[in-house]
């Protein structure tokens, strides 16, 4: 009897796991294809597509758990490359499962049956699930159009997006500002005075911004500083940008500069209470020069990672903000398009918002390297 | 004496934290015997009206009485906040026990499931499948943000898992036969309740801003009061009668706020390690 001894066997597992997993996909799509009777040859060339795709994505990940890919930078980005495949899956997905026929939304039960077929094929209804996903989706994200909108003359969703895209961004930037703001020194003063009137007022801050939903917030500040007092334009204005700003910039980071001010008071006071700050007094070294120096660096890691995260939570936030002051932006275009029933809108906006966020979040985490090099060495 | 205030400040949080928490429920329950009025009890005689003896909090646009429709607007509340998080920590509690027990094939596949979930700002994927529903219901505005909500404790009760199933008991039941199910259910999910509990507080208030947000965008359920579609509606009115928004946006904002005071509460009980 050939004794392999346990690593070996474990091996051979792992390799037989391996070679198989590359060869699973093929072999389903194949039953898919064989077992589809309409779909014919175009069945059969997306099978072999996507089982190739399938396989480059198992040979990928077995790489990656063979530890064969030690790069931070490629790590992560083979993450970002899945989560954003998985994420435009989801919203494909969403959009197909929709109970009702889309085509009964956008014409009526009594359109002709004529414009019904037109609209079916248009929309790519009559062809099987993965072929839709082919043709329907993946072409048109990939040759950048995102598809046409269902309007009487279509054009391509990518022109509205770019055409509403910098209205929100310079929303959520400006909400960032203002988080960062009143966080920064609510933040800081909270934990210099700690457990003093100053502590108390920013943490009673935190958790009253915290609660505070934006879609009352905002109508409040525009009774507050347009109608009772009028220290502000309308943010209906176009005539002066900056100014009309104000109050949506506000209202969007009111909530975020609460979470960050206990962030950074938390964070703060932990490193504060480390064993190198303690020696790093005891030597001398002036209040400010620690808190600089040796405090900060170390308090703003997961104060960064907070803010990343939380700029999805800002581009979301921004869509009831531009509700509530009636400002253009990618929230008003999607809440339009849902209001139509304009999928390929709908379908776009979202996938833009989550590859938004995603990509910030590679941001975040290749900043994470830069100021903590403790990161790029780790796992 | 002194000794004594200090222990009541000290347990002030969970008093005010608690006590919202009871009150919301209550007004929930009990809502058709504590509004003055029925909810769709219309009077366009008396539109738009301010407070007064007969409406405390004055009426909306269709003459409706603000409080009656606050008070029932706590139910929506309440039904999504609670439904949401028992839904969530269910399967995010099963499938992260699950996955951080087994390990290998299995957690590799979940936790790039749960990547992508996260990598989806939540409330988005929510505001894509109710504009999908026909006249939503309560349950789907509970399903839309149980969608990507799971996903949040799974991660936490995984990482749990990760270092509990290496600890010695887990090794004893091995060891006396105990099957999977049984370790995973009976040993490793009773130790890690206590941040799932404490992050299903915060999941209440979350869940039900989230509500109110969707139903402010007009997303929110169908044919029932809620306070985000009350806010809504205020806010168009205003400018004529500014408590229309000012007090569904207080009853949210008051019952979010008490929920994280006993969230924090009991996280600085249960995990001072994480203490703000």
């Amino acid at each position: 009897m050939l004794d392999l001894g346990a690593p070996m066997l474990n091996r051979i597992k792992t390799t037989t796991w391996a070679l198989s997993s590359l060869f699973l996909p093929f072999v389903g799509l194949g039953l898919w294809a064989a077992l589809n009777p309409d779909g014919g040859p175009t069945a059969w060339g997306l099978s072999v597509k996507y089982g190739c795709v399938l396989s480059l994505c198992f040979a990928v990940f077995w790489a990656g758990r063979q530890g064969l890919i030690t790069s931070f930078i490629a790590r992560r980005f083979i993450s970002l490359v899945i989560v954003l495949v998985g994420a435009s899956t989801l919203v494909f997905g969403a959009l197909r499962m929709a109970p009702g026929d889309p085509v009964d939304a956008i014409l009526g039960e009594q359109a002709p049956a004529e414009a019904r077929d037109r609209l079916t094929t248009a929309l790519c209804l009559d062809a099987p699930l993965l072929e839709q996903y082919d043709r329907c989706f993946w072409d048109q994200v990939l040759d950048g159009s995102l598809g046409q909108t269902f309007d009487v003359q279509p054009q391509p969703v990518i022109d509205l997006i770019v055409e509403n895209f910098p209205a929100t961004a310079e929303l959520a930037l400006a909400g960032m500002v203002v988080a960062l703001l009143f966080a920064f020194p609510l933040g800081f003063v909270a934990a210099l005075k700690r457990a003093r009137w100053p502590d108390h007022l920013a943490s009673t801050f935190a958790l009253v911004g915290i609660a505070t939903p934006t879609f009352w917030l905002g109508p409040m500040l525009l009774l507050a500083f347009t109608v009772s007092v009028d220290w502000l334009p309308s943010p209906a204005r176009t005539d002066e940008p900056l100014a009309a700003l104000v109050l949506p910039a506000l209202t969007l980071g009111t909530a975020l500069a609460a979470k960050l001010t206990r962030m950074i008071r938390s964070s703060l006071l932990e490193v504060m209470a480390d064993d190198y700050v303690v020696t790093a007094r005891a030597k001398g070294i002036p209040q400010s020069a620690l808190l600089i120096k040796h405090v900060l660096p170390n308090a703003l890691i997961p104060v960064v990672t907070v803010m990343g995260l939380q700029f999805g939570a800002l581009l979301t936030g921004a869509i009831i903000t531009e509700k509530i002051f009636a400002r253009p932006g990618i929230g008003t275009l999607l809440l339009e398009a849902i209001v139509e029933r304009n999928y390929p809108v709908v379908q776009g906006t979202v996938l833009l918002i989550a590859t938004t966020y995603v990509l910030i979040n590679l941001l975040v985490d290749l900043l994470y390297g830069v100021i903590d090099p403790r990161v790029r060495f780790e796992s | 004496m002194k000794r004594r205030s200090d222990q009541w400040a000290r347990r002030l949080p969970y008093w005010l934290g608690g006590g919202a928490v009871l009150t919301l429920l209550l007004v929930a329950i009990f809502a058709p015997y504590l509004a003055p009025y029925p909810p769709d009890a219309v009077n366009l005689v008396n539109e738009l009206s301010g407070p007064s003896a007969r409406h405390w909090l004055g009426t909306d646009e269709n003459g409706a009485d603000l409080l009656s429709l606050i008070i029932h607007g706590a139910r929506v509340a309440a039904i999504v906040g609670f439904c949401t998080v028992a839904v969530c920590s269910v399967v995010g509690v099963t499938v992260g026990a699950i996955s951080g027990y087994f390990g290998g094939l299995i957690d590799e596949l979940v936790m790039r499931v749960i990547d992508i979930l996260m990598a989806f700002p939540g409330i988005l994927l929510a505001i894509l499948i109710i504009a999908l529903t026909e006249s939503p219901s309560v349950w789907a505005v509970i399903f839309a943000l149980s969608v990507t909500g799971w996903a949040g404790y799974a991660r936490l009760v995984r990482g749990q898992v990760l270092s509990l199933r290496e600890r010695s008991f887990v090794t004893a039941a091995r060891a006396v036969g105990a099957p999977a199910w049984w370790i995973i259910f009976r040993h490793l999910i009773p130790n890690v309740m206590a941040p799932v509990i404490v992050q299903g507080t915060f999941g209440i208030a979350g869940a039900i801003l989230a509500e109110a947000g969707l139903s402010f965008l007009g997303l929110g359920p169908d044919g029932v009061p809620s306070w985000g579609a009350l806010l809504d509606q205020g806010a168009r009115f205003f400018l004529v009668n500014g408590q229309l928004a000012l007090f569904p946006g207080l009853a949210i904002a008051v019952s979010v706020m008490g929920i994280n005071l006993l969230g924090d509460a009991l996280r600085d009980r249960w995990d001072p390690r994480r203490r703000a």
